[in-house]
């Protein structure tokens, strides 16, 4: 992320190394030690949910690597554990941490997804209702706050509801992946559309922009070649909060039944999962999964505070 | 002002028309209602009869305006599952989530400001500090997680033999780390008190009160380290513009300054986000009803989603729709009234 915005910023004539090196966001990552902690915790995250496939013992999807008999099991530092699971085993005898690797994967692939939806549609709104003004930013504008006066969160979960009542609950099920990075990506466009059209407002009465308006250049290439590369650092920054936020997102639609099916791990079903089990005393069930979703949740968060701080036009002129 | 007042209502009544009609399609396109009422054997000919005589065939438009007239006069058809009308239902379920949503908030309100005020007045004090860190953890944790969290510490109680047992320090840690958890985790309890109608209340009894901690304190979670955040971020504004540094050049002592001078222009910006998180604090009680079993109207709106009780679903949309557009009617205008720099009619709708 940093190259691409330095990038995009310095001027052409030293390297893109040379550049990066001298730049304030790089001065600042190399004096904030909860930055470097925060993204190195953020990619080995991402690392090891990528790589499931090859660091998880068994894999949760194939049934004959599922033990009945092994359920409940406790992880490995309480009395009565069993040394083949180390984080211990759920109610359906699946390695805990198997399945917490693999439902990482899927909760960070539906955040991903969700966030590059909301950002096409919220940055092509945002800038649409910024440059050409009018009636379609009124319009525009009217319906992204109604949307935010019910909260995102309600959206989804309405959304998701009517959906899964529509189509049933098999079908819903079978496409919970692409259904839930669409219902998240539908219901937070706002948030980059309202941020993207602030920045727009005051870009457009720059000069460089009437340059181009005056050489006769079409308004879509103004919006997207001139005035876009300079609303990007708000961008980056409500990119990260974003993240956090589909991904919590979709741990609560999953919680309430309305995201991935119990037997499709993600870290919002593997909660909802062990939830049904934790007045039996098997809490790791669904706290070691919740323990995940925090740590990846809070250094996206961190980062993001820290993005902030350093892209923050008050402070720092980019 | 009147104008303001009449642009505003129209607004009002703009958005109730658009979410009516929303909630009208969901109505018209899920479910057969006949399918719902005959049995398998009802022949296609009487189906059709039934159907006629229902207006079923009638126009789109048609159809619409009967139920936009039914639903003013507050007639929004019957559960399928309770099989009474669905307003009923949804007013036997309201107290409950207006309860938890009061106790949250008095919550909120009672912790938010005095420890964002300190930690903007402070901000390098160690404490401050430490707000600031557990506010961020705050954020990163979902209300259901808070809510499993207090539940497994407070309600299952927790067995803390991490330090030695049979040194004297140990043991004394490990009760001090280890809970008892005897307080409730679902319901709201047999010691209901009732106040009016349907409205039972969990305020008026210890048995009440000790159902309601739990459900209030992880919904209050999840808002008030948002708050506490935000009334820092504006009183530091506040505290270094002109009128501040006058006010403390004039020996006005700083108790006066913050809370008197200080704080009254902190609070504008608080009231407009706290008027769009009611409508997130909707979404929030939905959750902490399922965890708790809390039996609220998000509660409902969740079985209601599972039985497929399509005009309790469209009710339950009404109805949460009606409380969005009111309250941020009501603090639009709080925020002209109270914030005299605001031009009403010009202000965006």
């Amino acid at each position: 992320m940093s190259t691409t915005s330095n990038s995009s910023q310095a001027s052409a004539s030293p390297g893109r190394w040379e550049r990066m090196r001298d730049s304030y966001m790089w001065y600042s990552f190399k004096h904030d030690r909860t930055a470097q902690l925060c993204l190195a915790v953020f990619i080995c995250m991402v690392i090891a949910a990528f790589a499931s496939p090859l660091l998880a013992p068994t894999d949760p999807y194939d049934l004959a690597q599922i033990d009945i008999m092994a359920s409940e099991l406790p992880p490995f530092w309480i009395e009565g554990a069993d040394e083949r699971y180390s984080l211990g085993t759920d109610a359906q005898g699946r390695d805990l941490w198997s399945i917490v690797l693999y439902g990482t994967r899927v909760s960070l692939l539906i955040g991903f997804g969700a966030v590059i939806l909301q950002a096409l549609l919220g940055v092509t709104f945002g800038l649409m209702a910024g440059y050409l003004g009018g009636r379609v930013d009124t319009l525009l504008m009217w319906l992204a706050d109604i949307q935010l006066s019910f909260s995102t969160l309600m959206v989804a979960i309405v959304v998701g509801a009517l959906v899964k009542a529509t189509m049933g609950s098999a079908f819903y099920s079978q496409y919970a992946v692409m259904m839930l990075i669409l219902i998240i990506g539908l219901a937070e466009w706002p948030q980059y559309a309202r941020t993207v059209r602030a920045s727009v407002l005051a870009e457009k009465n720059k000069e460089y922009v009437d340059a181009a308006r005056v050489m006769g250049l079409r308004s879509k290439r103004i919006m997207f070649r001139h005035v876009l590369p300079n609303t990007m650092s708000p961008i980056f920054v409500i990119s990260t909060v974003q993240i956090a936020n589909a991904i919590i997102s979709e741990a609560a639609l999953s919680f309430l039944g309305l995201g991935m099916p119990e037997t499709h791990p993600s870290l919002g079903s593997l909660i909802k999962s062990g939830f049904d089990y934790i007045q039996s005393g098997s809490w790791w069930i669904t706290l070691i999964p919740g323990a995940v979703l925090v740590v990846l949740v809070l250094s996206i968060n961190l980062l993001g505070d820290w993005l902030r701080d350093v892209m923050n036009p008050r402070l720092y002129k980019g | 002002m009147i104008a303001f007042l009449i642009k505003r209502l129209m607004h009002a009544i703009l958005v109730m028309f658009v979410i009516s009609v929303l909630a009208f399609a969901i109505q018209d396109n899920l479910g057969d209602p006949v399918q719902q009422m005959v049995g398998q054997s009802v022949p296609e000919s009487e189906r059709e009869e039934i159907r006629e005589r229902l207006g079923l065939n009638d126009p789109f438009l048609v159809q619409y305006a009967r139920f936009a007239k039914n639903a003013v006069q507050g007639d929004f058809g019957y559960s399928y599952f309770y099989r009474e009308p669905a307003l009923e239902v949804i007013a036997r379920h309201l107290p409950a989530t207006l309860e938890l949503v009061f106790a949250a908030t008095l919550i909120i309100v009672l912790f938010s400001v005095p420890i964002g005020v300190y930690s903007a007045i402070k901000p390098r004090s160690p404490i401050s500090r430490l707000f600031m860190g557990v506010s961020i953890i705050g954020i990163s944790i979902p209300v259901f997680l808070t809510a499993i969290v207090l539940i497994q510490i407070f309600a299952i109680g927790v067995t803390v033999t991490l330090f030695p047992e049979n040194t004297g320090w140990g043991a004394w840690l490990n009760a001090f780390f280890s809970t008892e958890g005897n307080m409730p985790s679902f319901g709201r309890g047999y010691d209901l008190v009732n106040v009016v109608g349907n409205w039972d209340t969990n305020l008026a009894t210890w048995n009440g009160l000790q159902h309601l901690v739990l459900p209030a304190v992880s919904l209050a979670s999840i808002m008030l380290p948002l708050f506490i955040r935000l009334i820092r971020a504006e009183m530091m504004e506040v505290l270094q513009s002109e009128y501040v540094k006058y006010a403390r050049a004039k020996g006005i002592s700083m108790r006066r300054v913050y809370f008197v001078h200080a704080l009254k222009n902190t609070m504008l910006p608080v009231i407009t986000v706290g008027g769009v998180q009611i409508g997130t604090m909707v979404a929030y009680t939905i959750l902490t009803e399922t965890v708790f079993q809390w039996p609220g109207m998000g509660l409902m709106f969740l079985d209601a989603i599972n039985r497929a009780d399509i005009p309790l679903i469209v009710t339950y949309l009404m109805i949460v729709g009606v409380i969005f557009v009111v309250t941020n009617t009501i603090v639009d205008l709080i925020y002209g009234l109270v914030n005299p720099t605001v031009k009403l009619t010009g202000k965006p709708a």
